[in-house]
């Protein structure tokens, strides 16, 4: 009912499709990565956090946002659940960033935006709510310099 | 470049030199002409000693944004190249006597002009006056740098459309830190925002996250005072006239509310979608 009155007295804006479409466009002129290059990052990210955790391949959303000098890379990977019965046994790291012999923590911190339970399903795209920010120098091979 | 610099430290430091300005966009027809002469006309009202530069070569328009297309006899490069003096070159404005204009040569090509040139021009502008307020060429090529070469701050002019956002990163980025450039959103129109139809202040400047100047909204009365050659902001009881006044006074260093257009009211039909549970994500 109030789906169908809200087609009738006005839609969703186009300025959310304006807005998601510059914050693409940006991120690959910052970048100057490929949007293919991005989705290879996307697909590796994943996998790595996949050993541990399982994750919603489908609604992953990864950003990068201009922060005063830096470009900061945003991830919001939703978890569906915690403790995997993962295949390779190595099921119960703290829930964060997995680097088992720390290979994985030469790309860069990694912290995951826990989303489980009913709430995560079925809702709206959660543009507001990444939680998980990670800064990274914008040429994304180089690993951040710590400390 | 070096000489220059080395210059204004050891040169002429006796006199205070006035703050040059450069007014820039990247992408064409977001209004930096009408801004530029809007807020060189409310400076100068404000009796700051203001003059605008147009360096759109080949391209004049300022003059004519001023009404002072029949004043003008000489431009820039007859200055560069030396064939008037600088005094003879600057066109009083008609309304503000404050203010005076430095047209663009309208015959000659922006390649013609160098960006040495033109940093020494603006050098000595900053001498005689406050304010130096440069209207950038569209683009980001040489007139581009020329137009930045001799400033030392910029606001950048930027319409809520995905075109014109994308151009001010880009520039932002060209402009570096030097510049410690400004925001300026113009032609907002703010029931189009209201209705999720146009990106809002917050989402543009989420994108740039500059030092917002100022909002300009999309104004009809613009358009009747470009007509006539007569700058809005002449107009203080008009709510736009009174904006480009508030980013002057900004730009003065007061520090005053940054402006914005009244939001749009409810329309009959907004209220009655809130009611149902419209409210948008």
């Amino acid at each position: 009912m109030i789906e169908f009155l809200r087609r009738i007295f006005g839609q969703r804006g186009s300025s959310a499709t304006a807005k998601e479409r510059l914050r693409l466009v940006l991120m690959t002129d910052h970048l100057e990565l490929s949007p293919d290059m991005i989705e290879t990052m996307k697909r590796d990210l994943v996998d790595v956090i996949s050993r541990h955790v399982e994750v919603d391949r489908e609604r992953i959303d990864v950003t990068f946002e201009r922060q005063e000098s830096t470009l900061a890379m945003l991830a919001n990977i939703p978890i569906l659940s915690v403790g995997r019965p993962s295949a390779n046994g190595n099921g119960k790291h703290e829930g964060r960033a997995p680097s088992p012999d720390g290979s994985a923590r030469t790309s860069k911190p990694k912290r995951v935006a826990a989303q489980t339970g009913p709430g995560a399903e079925g809702q709206a795209p959660p543009k507001r709510k990444r939680r998980r920010r990670k800064k990274s120098p914008p040429a994304p091979a180089t690993a951040p310099a710590a400390g | 470049m070096e000489s220059v610099a080395i210059e204004r430290e050891i040169g002429a430091e006796p006199q205070r030199r006035g703050r040059a300005i450069v007014l820039t966009s990247g992408k064409g027809g977001v209004g930096k002409t009408t801004t530029t002469a809007n807020l060189g006309t409310a400076l100068a009202e404000r009796g700051a000693r203001v003059v605008l530069v147009d360096a759109d070569v080949g391209l004049r328009n300022l003059d004519i944004v001023l009404g002072l297309e029949s004043r003008v006899k000489y431009h820039v490069l007859d200055v560069l190249e030396e064939r008037v003096d600088l005094d003879e070159a600057l066109v009083p404005d008609k309304h503000s006597e404050n203010l005076r204009l430095l047209a663009a040569a309208q015959s000659r090509e922006k390649d013609e002009v160098q960006t040495a040139q033109m940093e020494a021009l603006i050098a000595m502008l900053r001498e005689r006056f406050d304010f130096v307020l440069i209207d950038c060429p569209a683009g980001i090529e040489l007139g581009f740098r020329n137009a930045i070469a001799g400033a030392d701050e910029a606001i950048v002019l930027c319409t809520p459309e995905v075109s014109a956002v994308r151009d001010v990163d880009r520039v932002v980025g060209l402009l570096g830190n030097r510049f410690k450039p400004q925001l300026i959103v113009n032609r907002l129109r703010p029931q189009l925002v209201k209705r999720g139809k146009m990106l809002s202040i917050d989402d543009v400047n989420g994108i740039l996250r500059l030092p917002l100047l100022g909002v300009i909204a999309d104004e009809p009365e613009i358009i009747i005072t470009t007509n006539r050659g007569e700058p809005l902001a002449l107009r203080k009881e008009n709510p736009t006239g009174a904006a480009y006044h508030a980013i002057a006074a900004k730009i003065a260093g007061e520090d005053v509310p940054v402006p914005m257009p009244p939001a749009a009211k409810q329309t009959l039909l907004e209220r009655l979608t809130s009611l149902f549970g419209g409210g948008r994500s």
